[in-house]
């Protein structure tokens, strides 16, 4: 493959925390050069004038639905989406059908994201047969098969003794167990935070409660078996301190947001669009920006979409039947641009850091999350000025579940670069 | 009769309506009540108007009462229920109203087991959308026929003091009181087991109390709502003895309350379980002037709310 060269981009740095005007030479799927500016030979010249370079988006929280649920989204569609915004690499949660907790389910997903070619996609295996909390799987040979992390998603490990048991045999290969921390016993049919609001509204609550309790006990294990701990989409201000006091006494806890608890709050529910319906709920403007706080400062490390794909006829429903959840790969990275970023609440170096450079370094992705010479060339051209709307022409997931559905957005993913090769849309 | 409007297309909640629409629905009731009167009762206000009445969830009274009110109106009715609907052969709520809404309906009376059902369905279609009760949000055709029960009684509703005993918690019922009581200028106190009665009910302006024998002392009405008895199965309280014995509205209780203190229920009453039945031999009860006044307010609902051209005699 002939070299190419980026020419006159604004290139993020998310280790120096800056924005420079740059040349980026790329030669066979990796960055050979990066310099103020690289004298063009023969190269094929891409112009970046006007865009920002970004570093590929690593998401650390999708579900795929394959194998099971293709008719919400499959690897081809869910991996088109994630490399149309800017992502070039998705962990795919093992709630499928059949789940994922065998080491052929985790090779067909990766034999399967090899075959499509879009963005990466990294299976994460479940912890227990069948996601039930019971029986260890086979999380050595899901490993050793392609597995990244572990995760009964969607169900916290209720029990004390098995959870103990994943972290600690877990270490022998350094593998991450992540945690959805939910006390389900507190959350039972629950549909929406629990808050005076709810209340209001009647929709049966899911106290904050629910949530601190399971990263304590999380955490605790944590400190008895000094595993590795990830937690799932922290949604709660009491959450922080927890997560906090653990970073403080060394023990090895990192933890994720999604968009949706960083820009919506539970006030949106007034609609009771099902649209906004998601586990864990949105909670108050309060915990919203707590959260946001916590991601600045590091206590929470990362952004992770969990792009929930369903279809209209189940989302489209009354509040208490709708599923939960909303998609997010074709999008989080404008919305999130203009919530914090064009908003002066976070830098866009800040920004690429925890939805790239931190979710790429937390699994160990070798060559991923910087824009510099002897990585991946895998980044993407941003433009913050173009309008995109949100509808079925724009959308390359097979799912429309979002609150956004219809809206007008600034700022386009133009072109992304994975491996060298070049996706426009 | 003026032929006053309403400023909105569908009746969701009270918490929407400001004052003057509650006194305009309460009004318009009192002379429309007089139609009930009539030896031959029916006007044609709404011929040719067609109400169809959604019911994904059991009810004899409000559904009986609506479909009466809207024959009283001389509008088409039709009913679609859970029961034998397409609704149990896995269609969509959103699928069962667009099918009959293409079949050209002005007004949709929709009762659901889920908390924003008809908000949801209002934005799907133009014709005007009447909650009849939404899952454990609002009951506001209720609330106002208990409003004017109580203006009935006492003559105004401004300085009344309310009582709400029971299981707030689920209770459209209650909020809708809540939201419509308040507006008109009453105190509403509400009651019952901490369970079924969290702190986050103060944020809506009320009192609350878990001690019955000192909740009814200065009350003007004692609301009592109905006890499910499935509400065992989540623990909320430990058994039907234990609940009557501390929040039960019995006639002891009642002797501690003021004489001229009434009894309201929105029904069906579990005699001896929040109610004890011989309590209606010294108080006065005005659980059947409710049923009365239910077709009332939704004739007046109906004539409100369902749009354009009216027949008028």
């Amino acid at each position: 493959m002939s070299k190419i060269l980026f020419k006159n981009g604004e290139v993020v740095n998310t280790a120096r925390n800056t924005v420079d005007k740059a040349d980026v030479l790329v030669e066979n799927g990796l960055i050979i050069d990066v310099a103020p500016s690289i004298e063009s030979r023969d190269f094929e010249i891409v112009d970046c004038r006007g865009l920002l370079l970004v570093p590929g988006l690593v998401d650390m929280h999708a579900h795929l639905r394959e194998p099971g649920e293709e008719y919400k989204e499959d690897i081809r569609t869910g991996t088109t989406a994630a490399i149309h915004g800017g992502f070039v690499a998705v962990l795919s949660m093992p709630n499928t059908n059949p789940p994922s907790d065998t080491r052929s389910v985790v090779e067909y997903i990766v034999r399967r994201s090899k075959e499509e070619e879009k963005a990466d996609v990294l299976p994460c295996g479940a912890i227990t047969k069948g996601r039930k909390g019971e029986e260890l799987a086979e999380l050595g040979d899901m490993m050793e098969g392609g597995a990244v992390a572990f995760s009964d998603d969607g169900n916290w490990v209720q029990s004390s003794g098995v959870m103990r048991r994943a972290l600690e045999y877990t270490k022998f290969f350094g593998g991450i167990i992540i945690s959805h921390p939910e006390d389900k016993t507190l959350t039972y049919r629950g549909l929406a935070n629990e808050s005076p609001l709810t209340i209001k509204l009647g929709l049966r609550g899911m106290p904050v409660e629910a949530e601190t309790i399971a990263i304590f006990r999380d955490i605790e294990l944590v400190r008895l078996t000094r595993g590795r701990l990830h937690l799932a989409h922290v949604s709660a201000k009491e959450s922080i301190n927890l997560i906090k006091r653990a970073k403080e006494a060394g023990l090895n806890v990192t933890a994720e947001v999604t968009p949706h608890h960083l820009v919506f709050d539970e006030e949106v529910l007034i609609s009771y669009d099902p649209n906004y319906k998601v586990n864990p709920p949105l909670r108050t403007r309060e915990d919203r920006e707590a959260i946001l706080s916590a991601l600045k400062e590091g206590i929470i490390d990362v952004v992770a979409t969990d792009h929930a794909p369903h279809a209209d006829f189940e989302k489209m429903d009354e509040f208490n039947a709708a599923p939960f959840g909303m998609i997010w790969l074709d999008f989080a990275f404008s919305v999130l641009y203009n919530e914090l970023v064009r908003s002066g609440k976070m830098d866009l170096p800040a920004l690429a850091k925890v939805m790239s450079t931190k979710p790429a370094e937390l699994l160990g992705l070798k060559g991923l999350g910087a824009i510099s010479k002897g990585y991946r060339a895998s980044f993407f051209a941003y433009n913050p000025n173009v309008e995109i709307i949100v509808n079925r022409e724009f959308l390359k997931s097979r799912a429309f579940n979002t609150p956004l559905y219809g809206k007008t957005l600034k700022g386009r993913v133009e072109w992304a670069l994975k491996d060298g090769r070049i996706y426009r849309f | 009769m003026e032929s006053q409007q309403v400023k909105r297309k569908d009746l969701l909640g009270l918490e929407d309506l400001d004052r003057e629409e509650i006194e305009l629905i309460l009004d318009t009731a009192r002379s429309l009540r007089e139609i009930l009167e009539r030896p031959i009762k029916k006007v044609p206000t709404l011929k040719g108007k067609t109400v169809v009445n959604m019911f994904f969830e059991p009810s004899t009274r409000t559904q009986s009462s609506f479909d009466l009110a809207a024959k009283r109106l001389s509008a088409d009715t039709v009913s679609v229920s859970t029961k034998g609907s397409a609704v149990q052969k896995g269609e969509s709520l959103l699928d069962t109203l667009l099918n009959i809404d293409a079949m050209k309906a002005d007004a949709f009376i929709i009762r659901h087991w889920a908390s924003g059902a008809p908000h949801f369905l209002a934005r799907h279609t133009e014709a005007a959308v009447i909650n009849a009760g939404d899952g454990t949000h609002e009951h506001p055709t209720q609330a106002l026929l208990d409003m004017l029960t109580m203006q009935d009684k006492f003559g105004k509703i401004d300085g009344l003091n309310v009582l709400i005993v029971g299981d707030i918690l689920h209770s459209r019922v209650a909020r809708s009181n809540v939201f419509g009581l308040k507006k008109m200028g009453a105190r509403v106190t509400l009651a019952g087991p901490p369970t079924l009665l969290p702190e986050h009910f103060e944020s809506l302006g009320v009192e609350i109390s878990y001690n019955i024998d000192e909740a009814v002392k200065d009350k003007d009405v004692i609301m009592a709502l109905r006890i499910q008895k499935e509400r065992l199965e989540e623990a909320y309280f430990p058994s039907i003895r234990e609940y009557r014995k501390f929040f039960g509205i019995t006639r002891e209780r009642l002797r501690k309350a003021k004489d001229k203190a009434v009894i309201m229920h929105p029904g069906p009453v579990n005699w001896g379980v929040e109610l004890d039945f011989d309590l209606l031999q010294e108080r006065e009860s005005l659980i059947l002037d409710q049923v009365t006044n239910g077709v009332a307010i939704r004739m007046a609902v109906l004539y409100l709310f369902v749009r354009g051209e009216k027949s008028h005699e």
